[in-house]
């Protein structure tokens, strides 16, 4: 942040804006946040394109919140409610189904923007010094981002919801140690009930956004603290061989125009693949035959499927379950551990590891939904 | 499917075995006098409880595996899977004889060895247990007691009875001896999936059947119809087989003028309506087996509206004539069928159509089906054979179905408004995106003018 010593500094240069803006740069001012902006520059590179989909994220997220809050004012989160509400909204409740499938198309967009701009950053190495935190928040925002999907994806109350949610919670019961606890108490009980279904709401509709809001601030602030960051062969250029652009307003109107695109692409699918209903959950019924999770999961999924029953004398969807706990962390713990970044060098070993990690995860992900479900 | 029927046999089965009881049984005299070996040549008394009639010695098995005779061997090896002998019962328990002794002794008449009973004895020895509802109700106490009865009434019964025919069937015809198996097992010869075939094995044989003179194509009719259909394409084991409409211990053909309780066991509505229609009356008067008449017995087909009205595959044109009240009450009926079926059918279409689109319609897909009730409530009607009854039916499912093609309709049109509404917010965004555009090069083009200034 520039340090300025009058507040008002930048008003005389922009008095001309009328009595309107000079009111309100008295009051929050407008003439510093100006300057921010027009200082703020975006560094062109050939790797500049991976940019827009941090700015893509956040203007997806912004539609969930919005269309969020509209789903509230129709959902009632009870199991003998939320699947008839839902039905009504899309049903009589005029542009419900609009809000809904754009709530839940935005939310599949988001996560995959997320996932883009995630490894963007991993094999652009954006993580180094001094930007550690920022990666940090950025993967745990990306693991609220998966619990919203997770807890999102019950409250329908649907058949598929239902038994996708046993499953998925049945996971958490192998955690060693504390997996029945966490079982228990995030289905409130032994089983997936109508408490699971409330307690799911609160965390999706109140706990995760204001986890979510305080990180993302947390994020954006140290984006806009450190500015962007640029690869090391782009770092290691005299400074009159980088190029940039003004963020305010050639970057911006460039940045508008991809979530114009967005949200072109996100009405299209609203129309042509509202996000569907199916029948009610019934708790009684035998789970329909090749229940999967949201895609997003599904090279989890996939992976606990092909460990075999016992890998030594642990469990295998135990060390499944470790494995990928681990991987988080490790996926965290990557600013500390690339010590070659960290000194501005070039990290082999770490843009392999994020290739490998982008080839196991979209190839999971294509072997659960072409692979027999009973393998 | 019966389930007594089979175990009320398997008495016999128990014959050649394994031998406990008979001896407990001597000594432990729990029944009367009457069911214990009356005589020489009487069967074996009535097994006690299981636990107290285990031999010490099994000297029928023994023997009977060590003499390297099939015929004498079999027995012993099949009685392994037998339910007799699961709930504790052996050799002696039918046969008699004392499992105490070694050789031809065991065998002794005096110690009640009857041998293997031949047929109309086997249905004594079966019954002396199957009978007795205070000795059965300590091993099923959900069995009937009543097969021996039931059997006397039977075709099979009266003619061992009064013809002394020696081929009818008795218990150990129906439950192999010595290999007998609860219904619910899928290997029991009384399994629902199986009576057919047991029943066939002797009534689809023409050569057994030929002094008879009865037909011997039952088993294969049935095997064409729906019921079998039901029963072995769809697992439904509750679908009819044989003895659900004949009886099983006492099999008989139904008579004409009750067929229509047979099959009302199932079809109740349609055999109530049918019992009170003009058509009940007349078809006992001339001889006509009431369902039969139209919807045949063995190899009864998957019915459709096609059989009502007049039409060339219409069961009623075989009697009725378009200018008769009879056909013109067929033609009437058929029309009502036919108004729903197309109205139901056009609905659900359209909301079929609907869904398909992604439009959530399902409210009033279950709405519709109360058309698809009355419909089959409808259908259900005709078996009383009057205009009125039908059309009660048919006017509630259409107003239903009417109510449903409206909310289709506008489904549909809520699909073209969305489709439409698309269109003109692409086209809306599409023009912001070129304005934006068209700015973006604006404004690169002044910078770098205004760099080139500086």
């Amino acid at each position: 942040m520039p340090h300025v010593d009058d507040p008002h500094a930048g008003r005389s240069a922009t008095a001309p804006h009328g009595r309107l803006w000079t009111w309100l740069d008295e009051r929050i001012g407008l003439g510093e946040i100006q300057a921010l902006a027009r200082k703020k520059e975006i560094p062109l590179h050939r790797h500049s394109v991976w940019y827009y989909f941090g700015g893509m994220t956040l203007f997806l997220f912004t539609i969930q919140v919005i269309t969020g809050v509209l789903l509230l004012l129709y959902y009632r989160p009870s199991a003998e409610e939320a699947y008839e509400s839902v039905q009504f909204l899309m049903a009589e409740v005029q542009f419900g189904w609009l809000i809904r499938s754009i709530h839940a198309w935005a939310a599949n967009l988001m996560i995959l923007t997320l996932f883009i701009h995630l490894f963007s950053t991993l094999l652009l190495a954006a993580y180094r010094r001094p930007r550690e935190i920022t990666w940090v928040s950025g993967v745990a925002l990306m693991g609220l981002a998966m619990a919203f999907g997770f807890t999102g994806y019950l409250l329908p109350w649907n058949e598929l919801a239902y038994f996708a949610t046993k499953v998925g919670t049945e996971i958490t019961g192998a955690v060693p140690v504390a997996g029945k606890f966490m079982l228990r108490l995030l289905r409130g009980g032994d089983e997936v009930t109508g408490a699971t279904l409330t307690r799911f709401y609160g965390i999706h509709v109140a706990v995760l956004p204001l986890v979510a809001t305080g990180l993302l601030g947390l994020h954006l602030f140290l984006v806009q603290r450190h500015g962007m960051s640029v690869p090391p062969t782009v770092e290691r250029m005299t400074e009159g061989r980088r190029r940039a652009m003004p963020f305010f307003p050639n970057y911006f109107l460039r940045d508008v125009v991809g979530w114009l695109s967005a949200l072109a692409i996100l009405a299209a699918l609203a129309a042509f693949m509202p996000a569907e209903l199916g029948t009610k959950a019934d708790p009684f019924a035998p789970a329909p035959i090749g229940i999967k999770p949201e895609w997003y999961f599904m090279f989890m999924f996939q992976t606990l499927k092909y460990l075999p029953a016992h890998i030594g004398p642990i469990e295998g969807e135990v060390v499944g379950i470790l494995g990928f706990g681990l991987g988080g962390a490790f996926l965290l713990l990557i600013p500390f551990l690339d010590r070659w970044s960290a000194r501005g060098e070039r990290s082999r070993v770490f843009i392999w590891i994020g290739i490998a990690i982008i080839v196991y995860v979209i190839v999971l992900t294509y072997l659960g939904y072409t692979a027999s479900p009973t393998q | 499917m019966s389930g007594p029927p089979m175990t009320a046999v398997a008495g016999i089965a128990a014959l050649v075995l394994l031998s406990p009881a008979l001896a407990a049984a001597r000594a432990v005299t729990s029944a009367p006098p009457s069911d214990r070996v009356a005589a020489p040549a009487g069967p074996a008394a009535r097994p006690v409880a299981p636990a107290a009639a285990k031999p010490a010695r099994d000297s029928c098995a023994t023997c009977h595996l060590e003499t390297g005779d099939d015929r004498l061997a079999n027995p012993v090896k099949a009685y392994a899977g037998d339910i007799h002998l699961a709930k504790g019962f052996g050799c002696t328990a039918c046969h008699g004889g004392d499992p105490n002794e070694d050789g031809m002794e065991a065998m002794d008449p005096k110690k009640g060895y009857i041998g293997a009973p031949d047929r109309r004895r086997a249905i004594q020895v079966c019954g002396r247990c199957h009978s007795d509802a205070r000795f059965m109700r300590q091993y099923n106490p959900s069995l009937r007691v009543d097969q021996v009865t039931e059997y006397a009434t039977s075709v099979h019964g009266r003619r061992l009875r009064e013809q002394n025919d020696p081929r009818v069937a008795t218990c150990t015809s129906c439950h192999p001896a010595h290999s007998i198996k609860p219904p619910s097992d899928p290997a029991s010869s009384v399994h629902p999936l199986r009576v057919a075939d047991t029943c066939g094995r002797c009534h689809a044989d023409a050569k057994a059947m030929a002094a008879y003179r009865i037909p011997t194509d039952q088993r294969d009719k049935y095997r064409r119809s729906v019921h079998w259909k039901a029963m072995s394409v769809k697992g439904d084991l509750s679908a009819p087989t044989c003895n659900d409409c004949h009886g099983n211990h006492g099999a008989a053909p139904p008579g004409i003028s009750w067929v229509g309780n047979v099959c009302g066991q199932c079809h109740s509505v349609q055999g109530e309506l049918f019992g009170r229609s003009a058509h009940a009356r007349v078809f006992t008067d001339i001889g006509v087996p009431g369902c039969v008449a139209c919807h045949d017995n063995h190899e009864i087909h998957e019915t459709g509206d096609a059989m009502l009205g007049l039409g060339d595959e219409a069961v009623c044109a075989s009697c009725h004539k378009p200018d008769d009240k009879g056909g013109r009450t067929a033609v009437a009926m058929r029309g009502l069928i036919d108004s729903l079926a197309t109205e139901h059918d056009g609905a659900r279409a359209l909301l079929t159509r609907a869904e398909h689109a992604g439009i959530e319609v399902s409210e009033a897909q279950f709405d519709l089906n109360g058309a698809k009730d009355a419909l089959v409530k409808a259908r259900a009607a005709i078996h009383g054979v009057t205009v009125d009854a039908v059309k009660q039916e048919i006017d509630g499912g259409l107003a239903i179905a009417a109510k449903a093609h409206a909310r289709g309709v506008r489904a549909l049109e809520e699909l073209r408004f969305r489709r439409t509404g698309l269109a003109i917010s692409v086209v809306i965004i599409a023009a912001l995106i070129a304005a934006l555009v068209l700015k973006i090069r604006q404004v690169d083009r002044r910078q770098a003018a205004g760099e080139r200034q500086a």
